[in-house]
């Protein structure tokens, strides 16, 4: 069972790493601000919960699970709003400059 | 697996200082402030790798805060960038 968890927790984080090294390589590579912002999105949502899928099998309480629960869907919530935000002002900056 | 945890965490910061290229290039504000986001998404993955790694359940508390600040910087942006409030539509949607 330990090893089974064990190796859950690697592939969870190191899937999460993958997508780190996806967003950063779409950031640097994708042609307008849109697209990098697409592969921003997945390095924020993926990423991030990826890792933190793989590290709650290893915590001993209910309460510091909750808190990596909570962290992700924060950070969910933040990036929907932010995308949406700077989208729409790169878009009006566009059409308006 | 603390070697494991160590790797990852130093993964991911290297792949987030790589993103800050971007800051340097731009070439508008937005891609700027999108490489500061994924700087703070990326310290938060690797600050919860990093408390794993050492046994230490604070760090998920410094974690919880930077989650709650990161989204701060991306707003201020998006309010710094707005045009002058009367040629904003959705503010003439609001009066």
């Amino acid at each position: 069972m330990r090893t089974a968890l064990d190796l859950f927790t690697i592939v969870a984080v190191t899937g999460g790493a993958f997508f780190f090294l996806a967003g950063t390589a779409g950031l640097l590579r994708f042609p307008d601000t849109f697209t990098r912002l697409h592969a921003l999105t997945k390095a924020d949502n993926l990423g991030l919960g990826l890792v933190i899928l793989g590290l709650l099998p290893r915590v001993d309480s209910l309460v510091t699970a909750g808190k990596l629960v909570v962290v992700w869907l924060l950070v969910l919530l933040s990036g929907a709003v932010a995308s949406q935000l700077i989208a729409r002002a790169q878009r009006r900056r566009e059409t308006h400059p | 697996m603390t070697e494991f945890f160590g790797a990852a965490a130093v993964f991911v910061l290297a792949m987030v200082a790589l993103g800050l290229v971007r800051i340097l290039r731009g070439p508008t504000d937005a891609d700027r402030v999108m490489a500061a986001q994924l700087l703070g998404t990326g310290g938060i993955a690797a600050l919860l790798l990093v408390g794993e790694a050492t046994a230490e359940p604070a760090i998920a508390d410094v974690a919880l805060t930077l989650a709650l600040l990161a989204a701060f910087a991306a707003i201020a942006f998006v309010k710094a960038a707005a045009p002058t409030p009367d040629a904003d539509p959705a503010a003439e949607d609001r009066a």
